[in-house]
């Protein structure tokens, strides 16, 4: 038997002072034995001085202070501003101007003489009714509603009724008491004496006639509008972006991809060149479209055959080509269709656009609707190019992948790692020369190609090293990858509030609704594709096994056993998104993006609290139904 | 003839799933794969259509091997082997035509088959499978709606849409009653007899076994411990296969 210290049960039971029990009885009643609970009350002590201390510093850092809320002149401007909140201006009424006028004589002169002061109605009292000049005159009136805004003028003399002048008498309105009275003591002017009675004049304004909808209001429901719709666009365009990013971002889907690192390094190798020849290729057909349809029918007449030829073309890529040249020719026909497509896109572009004018100068008030097909037109002419390189990248880069990695299948050992090697070499420099290119650009560096040189040769150094050291038959997990470094972006996008991205997109599209629009969806893409591709990870695998098993490829097992699956909830989580987005919205004018949140912040800056309260209810009641109706939604579909 | 050998399975938290295992499966015949629940049986299904990677060994099917099959040859090998799971595996918010036209997938154009397009021939081939295995009322109700035995009859006309040459069972009854587990298995032989469709089938039971197989392998803990004749499994032989605490039950 092992003597190590720890004796065993029989051991233990043996010798009676190895128990527990027997041990702390032996000890001396003088020194108890640091217990478990002592240390753990200074632990909670120490937490809590801890605590202590983060807020102490937190209440620091923030400001909180009580002293300032409680100073009179803060007081009375909150008080300001809740009354003006509380009362919105829904409804406004016709206002007629009145004119309550008293003579005053300006200096006083015992010869003239001045009429009695009519009583029925509004009036108002000067004492004394002469004054020397700039004396006091202390202005009192009567039977006026109580709550009125009164302004006090003093017209003096002029040669014909349309000289006069209205001199401010009272740099402030007053407002008459319960009474419907007031007092006001008016310094008189040092200048313009007149023989003959001069006038005070009390103005106020009433009410007449029926309540109408205030201007705020009809601002409001035109901003609200736009800021619904601004939402509606925003969550369109990032759901549409979200949806094949989510894939990307899915580790189930990305993690069956692996290919063996020479034919990985032959895609990188290949997909600038792809993505630049696609690039020049669909931007020189966009050209030519715009040139062919400068003759309207000339267009049209291009625009059906080439639509006709492209139908034959893809009924002639579905029969099933077998054999050692199946591959070539199906690229080939591909290329041909690709082209083909990208051509008619660009007729149809062109002439949408041309239809677009049109439509804008016939269609009169629905010219909005030629505008739209204007807009869609222009969008495909912009991006077409645009997308050409990214199918010319992933067709190349994939058929690179593809075919060489069928060489290193059947390749020599000897062969496929030379095969490995070189690719790898040029794959790192041509792409650590564009990155270095791209970074060189950026900081403006003066002489690029030495700056260039250096890591490209390093990079293309560390990829050769790498290929002679693994394995070439074995796969390396490229869907992994390309899965990490979507989620790294989307993260990235994430933490940055559309409220932050709305400015930098002022700056390039201008303030309005479209840099909203642009922030907004580009915020729901980040946010989308995450919540979407965490559902694709959460789907059923069984599905998808049996499609596989069928020879299904990726595209259509992705078609057929995932989204099937996932529509359910990406429609919920869109319609969760488009009611983010409303309220979004509603603030992404405080950044220039357009909505009502431009109107709250003007009208706040300009102290208009009961203007800005109409927008805020209006919001309210937006948000509020928007809510209760995607409730229902989403109750229904799920 | 499909010829496994020296099959090994190793996952990637290195549990060892198969051994060197290898049998024979002979062409029109129906074979039965037993073994307790994580023998290796489903593993062993999985690895000859190469839903899961074999780790060493070789699948050769009439001369052509699987294993070494490039990804697109893959796909012509798998359209040709059917396979039917325990879990029937239908995507169950799609309508049961849906379904069993996704049996299509490997034969069809890739472009039209994204849009859900397929020729009038295979919606009539679709229909006419539903119809063998009886269920041709349900063909417009989602899959959910059906029972299990129905689901599995789906399963079954999925499979056909690609003409087998082999069909693959993993526990087709497992979770069906016994009444229904017979009706699956009388499909299934049937297939067997009438098609000649090879027929590689995982199986709980030794009675199933004994009345629809025309041979049986047995794995335990991932090695073949017996591949013979069915009747010639008999106390002696059972407790190799099952361990020596099992019972004989049904």
């Amino acid at each position: 038997m092992p003597q190590n210290q720890n004796s065993s049960p029989i051991e233990a039971r043996l010798r009676p002072e190895a128990c527990p029990e027997h041990n702390r009885r032996a000890q001396p009643e003088g020194t108890p034995p640091r217990s478990k609970g002592g240390w753990r009350s200074l632990a909670v002590f120490l937490a809590v001085v801890v605590i202590v201390v983060v807020y102490a510093y937190g209440f620091q850092v923030t400001k909180v202070d009580l002293e300032k809320p409680r100073e009179e002149r803060r007081q009375t401007q909150l008080t300001n501003i809740i009354r003006g909140l509380v009362r919105p201006r829904l409804v406004e009424y016709e206002e007629e101007r009145l004119e309550i006028d008293a003579p005053i004589v300006m200096p006083c002169d015992s010869r003239v003489s001045l009429p009695p002061v009519d009583t029925s109605g509004r009036y108002i009292e000067l004492t004394p009714n002469c004054v020397k000049l700039g004396g006091e005159v202390t202005v009192k009136g009567y039977n006026f509603e109580p709550g009125e805004t009164v302004f006090l003028f003093f017209i003096p003399k002029a040669a014909s009724i349309h000289d006069q002048v209205e001199l401010r008498l009272a740099q402030d309105a007053i407002e008459t008491d319960s009474q419907g009275q007031f007092t006001y003591v008016a310094e008189m002017r040092q200048d313009r004496p007149s023989d003959e009675p001069q006038i005070v004049r009390a103005v106020t304004k009433i009410r007449s006639g029926l309540p109408h909808p205030s201007d705020t209001l009809k601002d409001t429901f035109g901003k609200i509008i736009e800021t619904i719709f601004l939402a509606l666009i925003a969550t369109t365009i990032g759901t549409a972006l979200a949806i094949p990013i989510s894939f990307l971002a899915a580790r189930n889907l990305m993690s069956a991809m692996a290919s063996p690192f020479g034919s990985v390094m032959a895609g990188l190798l290949i997909a600038p060149l792809g993505g630049a020849l696609g690039l020049i290729l669909v931007g020189w057909l966009t050209g030519l479209a715009d040139g062919l349809t400068q003759n309207l029918a000339l267009g049209v007449v291009l625009l059906v055959a080439s639509t006709v030829v492209v139908w034959l073309l893809i009924r002639l890529l579905s029969r099933d080509y077998q054999g050692r040249f199946a591959v070539w020719r199906r690229g080939g026909l591909g290329l041909l269709a690709v082209s083909l497509v990208a051509l008619a896109l660009g007729l149809l572009a062109t002439l949408g656009m041309k239809l677009g004018v049109w439509l804008q100068v016939t269609l009169g008030s629905f010219g909005f609707l030629g505008n739209f097909v204007f807009v869609l037109a222009d969008l495909i002419v912009t991006f077409l190019p645009l997308l050409g390189g990214l199918i010319g990248l992933s067709i190349s880069s994939s058929l690179a992948s593809s075919l060489s990695g069928r060489f290193l299948r059947t390749a020599k050992p000897a062969v496929a790692k030379v095969f490995t090697a070189v690719v790898a070499t040029l794959a790192g420099v041509l792409l650590a020369a564009i990155v270095v290119a791209i970074v060189a650009w950026l900081y403006k560096i003066e002489n690029p190609f030495g700056f260039v040189a250096v890591p490209a040769v390093m990079v293309g150094v560390v990829l050769l090293a790498i290929s002679l050291i693994i394995d070439v038959q074995r796969p390396v997990p490229v869907g992994i990858t390309v899965y990490n470094i979507t989620r790294t972006v989307l993260n990235a996008l994430r933490s940055i509030e559309p409220l932050i991205m709305v400015v930098a997109f002022a700056v390039w599209v201008g303030i309005g609704p479209f840099a909203g629009v642009m922030a907004l969806a580009l915020h729901t893409i980040a946010g989308l594709g995450k919540l979407y591709s965490e559902q694709v990870e959460n789907i059923l695998v069984g599905p998808i096994e049996a499609v596989t098993a069928t020879g299904a490829n990726r595209l259509q097992t992705i078609a057929y056993a995932v989204i099937p699956q996932i529509v359910p909830p990406y429609i919920a989580f869109t319609i969760y998104r488009w009611d983010i987005n409303v309220r979004m919205s509603t603030i992404i004018g405080f950044g220039g993006g357009g909505g009502i949140g431009f109107l709250v912040q003007q009208n706040l800056n300009l102290l208009k609290y009961r203007d800005a309260s109409v927008q805020m209810i209006a919001i309210a009641i937006v948000v509020a139904t928007l809510d209760f109706a995607s409730a229902k939604v989403r109750e229904r579909i799920i | 003839m499909l010829e496994v050998k020296n099959l090994t399975k190793i996952y990637d938290n290195e549990v060892l799933a198969l051994d060197q295992v290898s049998f024979n499966a002979l062409k029109g015949k129906f074979t039965a794969v037993i073994g307790l629940s994580g023998s290796g049986k489903s593993t062993l299904l999985r690895c000859i259509n190469r839903l899961v990677e074999p780790t060493a060994g070789q699948v050769v099917w009439d001369g052509v091997d699987i294993t070494a099959a490039p990804q697109e040859d893959l796909r012509l090998v798998r359209r040709r082997i059917g396979m039917i799971f325990q879990q029937f595996n239908l995507v169950t918010r799609s309508s049961v035509l849906t379904n069993v036209l996704s049996g299509r997938l490997g034969y069809v154009n890739p472009l039209w088959s994204i849009i859900h397009y397929f020729p009038k021939e295979d919606i009539s081939k679709a229909m006419g499978n539903l119809e063998r295995v009886d269920i041709a009322d349900k063909a417009h109700n989602r899959a959910d709606e059906l029972s299990g035995g129905q689901q599995q009859r789906v399963g079954i006309a999925r499979a056909l849409m690609q003409d087998p040459e082999l069909m693959l069972a993993d526990e087709p009854v497992a979770s069906l009653d016994p009444v229904l587990a017979h009706s699956i298995m009388k499909i299934l032989k049937r297939l067997n007899q009438e098609d000649g469709i090879t027929v590689i089938c995982s199986l709980h039971f030794l009675d199933l076994v004994q009345q629809y197989a025309d041979r049986a392998v047995a794995l335990n803990e991932g090695q073949l411990v017996f591949d013979g004749l069915p009747h010639e499994i008999d106390d002696e032989r059972f407790k190799e296969i099952y361990g020596q605490e099992a019972e004989r039950i049904g």
